[in-house]
């Protein structure tokens, strides 16, 4: 893997040292892309002509001395659900194939007004339902780490493309584990950040009041760099939070002294968890102890429902929110029907896949007259009581350390004869949606081979002691310096 | 844990507007079960008096001022229509067909 593309911070030093170019860089990202599509599939498009052409500008900016922002000429990778003015946006799903979109969401703006290139979309579970990219109407990913192994989901295309070094960045989205998930099985850092704090305005909308665009990298200090590019506020979205970008950089400090970690005792149960992911957790957090950390053990009583309350809420608000791909507007219409009820119905059918079908139905079910008091706004009560959890853990410690994931990457086609099973799989997750705090995964061992993932979550609004504490860890151990061997 | 119908599960997908094959809703009636015997543990807790939680980040809803703003031309709203006449999205005849309301 000598060819291998470096972090931001690496690259950025190259080309501050004029050792490279961007239009270097991103030629060698999009070969590396093309080269490895028959074994990892991660990308499901990629824009080579405009890339290329935007590395030039890149170039040129540089050699007047008008650099944007630290990411200024340095390729990112883009999920395939948020859009760009002249790109597709399929969401790997078959009901908006052609769809072309006519503006860019607000994020991708953010990496455009940066100076980031992005190079192409990666792929994901059909509209993010999922957790190993199986449910792609353009086929699944396979993990860096092992080719039979999956990347994790939704955002596993992002995840891979940046553990084979394809890519040192992207953009994904987590809505109950979307972006932790994958990281960890794919070995990589993945931050989803306090809900609101990353506009969702052009984010195609799977369940609204937990969705949330993070980033992933190889570093938390890149993965800074890259929310730096993307926060803030938009009026365009109106849960987004009124507060300009954290200058989150300045938090990477690498000293823990005085901070307390919390660690959720529920977590840790030995019936819950994979043995060896638990002790890789167990090592990690005994280094960040002897990097000046105090521990102390809390309780998330109702973590137990979580998943139970994710999948009401989450499913009630995508069988909404997918109410709009009815054949008429974008996307996919099916021919030949008799009538508007018969359209809408056959070009859905015919659009979705099994797990997106499932879900809308279970959502509808839940919404429905008879049943929405018992479900979903159950389901929100449940919701509030999980944050009361929080609440109170973050009373007596600065951020809690968890496993990101009960296992390693599990091999494909394991789960998705049982959805409920894979469902499971994001049982450490979807508590930091429901209570919309920031979160992310770093390396922390290894198993078998697969890469193991440390979850951090930090209280509402505070992304930065997350990331200070990635950071720090970075600085002491080499987990996220692992490069998989068999891919690319 | 209540048994749910096929006739259940037809008319949730109605609702839905998704048209199902007989082995889709016998395979959904199943899943159905185990699905909400799963959420159905959310009944074992107390949540008399609890507020609901419909956004996690409490934020006043958020005003502006009522400036006019140039809209997206309606060439490139309809661009992406499956079906279009200059500015307008078509779709099937409404009128006479429409069963289900």
């Amino acid at each position: 893997m000598s060819d291998g593309i470096g972090t931001l911070h690496e690259l950025r030093a190259a080309l501050d040292a004029r050792k490279t170019s961007s239009v270097e860089i991103v030629g060698r990202c999009l070969r590396r892309a093309e080269a490895s599509h028959e074994s990892l599939h991660a990308f499901v498009g990629l824009r080579a002509t405009a890339a290329l052409r935007e590395a030039e500008a890149a170039d040129a900016r540089r050699g007047r001395g008008e650099v944007r922002s630290p990411i200024d000429g340095l390729p990112v990778a883009i999920k395939d659900n948020m859009v760009q003015a002249g790109e597709p946006t399929h969401c790997a799903s078959r009901i908006l194939e052609g769809f072309v979109s006519p503006y860019t969401a607000t994020a991708v703006e953010g990496l455009e007004r940066s100076g980031a290139i992005v190079i192409g979309r990666t792929n994901m579970d059909e509209f993010a339902m999922g957790s190993s990219t199986e449910h792609s109407v353009e086929g699944p990913t396979r993990n860096p780490w092992n080719a039979d192994r999956t990347p994790g989901g939704s955002s596993g295309g992002s995840a891979a493309a940046v553990a084979a070094r394809i890519v040192p960045a992207a953009l994904g989205s987590d809505t109950g584990g979307s972006i932790r998930q994958p990281a960890s099985f794919c070995g990589v850092v993945g931050i989803k950040p306090t809900y609101g704090r990353v506009s969702r305005w052009g984010l195609v909308a799977f369940a609204s009041s937990l969705d949330q665009i993070g980033a992933f990298a190889r570093t938390a200090a890149d993965c800074a760099w890259l929310l730096e590019a993307i926060a803030g506020h938009d009026v365009r979205d109106s849960t987004s939070i009124p507060e300009p970008a954290p200058a989150y950089s300045g938090a990477l400090r690498g000293d823990l002294a005085g901070l307390r970690l919390g660690l959720p005792k529920e977590y840790f149960a030995a019936a819950g968890a994979d043995a060896g992911v638990l002790s890789a957790v167990r090592d990690a957090v005994a280094e960040l102890e002897r990097a000046g950390a105090k521990t102390v053990e809390v309780s998330l009583p109702h973590a137990r429902y979580a998943i139970a309350t994710y999948y009401a809420i989450a499913n009630a608000e995508a069988s909404s929110n997918l109410a709009r791909f009815d054949g008429v507007r974008y996307g996919h219409r099916a021919a030949g029907a008799k009538g508007l009820t018969e359209m809408y119905c056959r070009t859905r059918s015919e659009g979705f896949g099994a797990e997106v079908k499932r879900r809308i139905l279970l959502g509808t079910y839940f919404l429905s007259a008879g049943y929405y008091d018992a479900y979903y706004r159950k389901a929100q009560q449940v919701r509030t009581l999980v944050r009361g959890d929080f609440e109170r853990a973050f009373g007596v410690c600065d951020a809690l350390v968890t496993p990101t994931a009960p296992e390693t990457a599990f091999r494909l086609g394991e789960k998705t004869s049982d959805p409920l099973t894979m469902y499971l799989s994001d049982i450490y997750t979807v508590s930091a949606n429901l209570a919309g705090i920031p979160a992310l995964s770093t390396p922390c061992g290894f198993v078998d081979g697969l890469p193991v993932g440390l979850q951090i979550l930090g209280p509402a609004l505070d992304e930065a002691t997350p990331l200070r504490i990635a950071d720090a860890f970075q600085r002491i151990t080499d987990h996220h310096q692992a490069c998989p061997g068999g891919s690319a | 844990m209540a048994r749910i119908s096929r006739a259940e599960v037809e008319r949730v997908a109605l609702l839905a507007r998704l048209s199902l094959s007989e082995e889709e809703t016998d395979r959904l009636a199943r899943e159905f079960e185990t699905f909400l015997g799963y959420v159905d543990t959310l009944q074992e807790i107390d949540t008399a008096g609890v507020v609901p939680t419909a956004h996690p980040i409490s934020l006043p809803t958020p005003t502006r001022p009522d400036q006019p703003a140039e809209p997206m031309d309606a060439e490139s709203a309809v661009a992406n229509a499956p079906e279009a006449a200059a500015s307008a999205f078509l779709v099937p005849k409404v009128i006479d067909t429409e069963a289900e309301g």
